[in-house]
């Protein structure tokens, strides 16, 4: 399977993502340049994490009208699978792939820690290898992630089953929802209506070996091999 | 056409949390300033452009609220028109809200 990881100005989780699908996957990626209008047969596309344009304006406003954004788009409404990972999942909220925007942490800090997740849908393309109610460990570092979006948008997504991530936990670990940046419900991640595209403020890509503390991040790449095929 | 210069006001919409504005809000209080009830904290954003007239100018400003510079999911955006000398709008600013 060929993972296209969009390159934007400002992108730095490209190589990271590079590294979980070729090295630790065994699967082919490619990187593919902003400014292109080519997505070089990939069959997953991944908009990476990073500070594209500087998050001038909004995080993610300027990347969404990079020349390839239209052909993500096109490709996302043919139903090509999609994450976006942090900077990514800005950019696929500006871009309309998915419902809400992420705002300044509602502690105004940048957060950079491990934080737990609580897989809350099984049921995606992006998902299936994990196990119902697992939990999940991996780095979150952002300072827009408070994700937000009109209450019945929210309702929708928990109704259709649309949230996968959740954070868990908290300073004192209690197994219960919690916030680190403010986001409505605890919402770390979410797919779109029919389920192609994916947007987490964590980094799966980051959580990929023992080494880096976690490779709980894996098996979001591993679910997309068994649901796509090769 | 004649050059115009657009002051547009971005800010978070109601019923958004805004943890700056209230923040500043804080701060305001601790100074004494008891009789501030709600801030919020937005963009202001100055755009130069050539267009036909001032509708035409505000026109443009409009689109480029709608496409780019404000987010409707959370923001609201207001266009205040200036002379080309820089001076406001004669009449008062002409406030083009964008509100919902």
């Amino acid at each position: 399977m060929k993972f296209g990881i969009v390159v934007f100005p400002g992108s730095n989780s490209d190589y990271d993502t590079y590294h979980a699908v070729v090295d630790q996957l065994g699967e082919e990626a490619v990187y593919l340049w902003h400014k292109d209008h080519d997505l070089q047969n990939s069959d997953v596309i991944v908009l990476p994490g990073g500070f594209s344009y500087g998050d001038y304006l909004r995080a993610g406003a300027i990347a969404r009208f990079s020349p390839i954004m239209s052909d993500v788009v096109a490709f996302a409404k043919k139903g090509g699978p999609v994450i976006g990972i942090c900077n990514g999942f800005q950019i696929a909220c500006e871009a309309g792939l998915l419902p809400g925007a992420l705002l300044r942490n509602e502690s105004l800090k940048y957060i950079c820690e491990f934080v737990r997740l609580r897989v809350t849908s099984t049921d995606t393309i992006f998902s299936n290898r994990y196990e119902a109610g697992a939990t999940a460990l991996m780095p979150i570092s952002h300072g827009d992630g408070r994700y937000t979006a009109d209450s019945e948008t929210v309702d929708r997504l928990e109704g259709e089953g649309r949230v996968v991530f959740r954070y868990l936990g908290g300073p004192a670990d209690a197994d219960e929802w919690w916030s680190p940046n403010g986001s409505m419900r605890a919402i770390a991640g979410i797919v779109n209506e029919q389920g192609n595209v994916l947007g987490m403020m964590p980094h799966p890509e980051r959580a990929v070996d023992p080494l880096l503390g976690s490779d709980d991040g894996l098996a979001i790449f591993e679910s997309l091999l068994s649901r796509v095929g090769v | 056409m004649s050059h115009f210069r657009i002051a547009v006001h971005i800010t978070p919409r109601r019923g958004i949390l805004d943890p700056q504005g209230k923040t500043v809000a804080g701060a305001l209080h601790t100074l004494g300033f008891a009789s501030v009830t709600d801030v919020r904290v937005g963009r202001y954003i100055i755009v130069e452009l050539d267009a036909t007239d001032q509708s035409d100018a505000e026109r443009q400003t409009r689109e480029m609220c709608e496409k780019l510079l404000a987010n409707p999911v959370i923001e609201d955006f207001e266009i205040v028109a200036h002379h080309p000398d820089g001076r406001e709008a004669a009449g008062g600013p002409a406030s083009l809200a964008g509100r919902r």
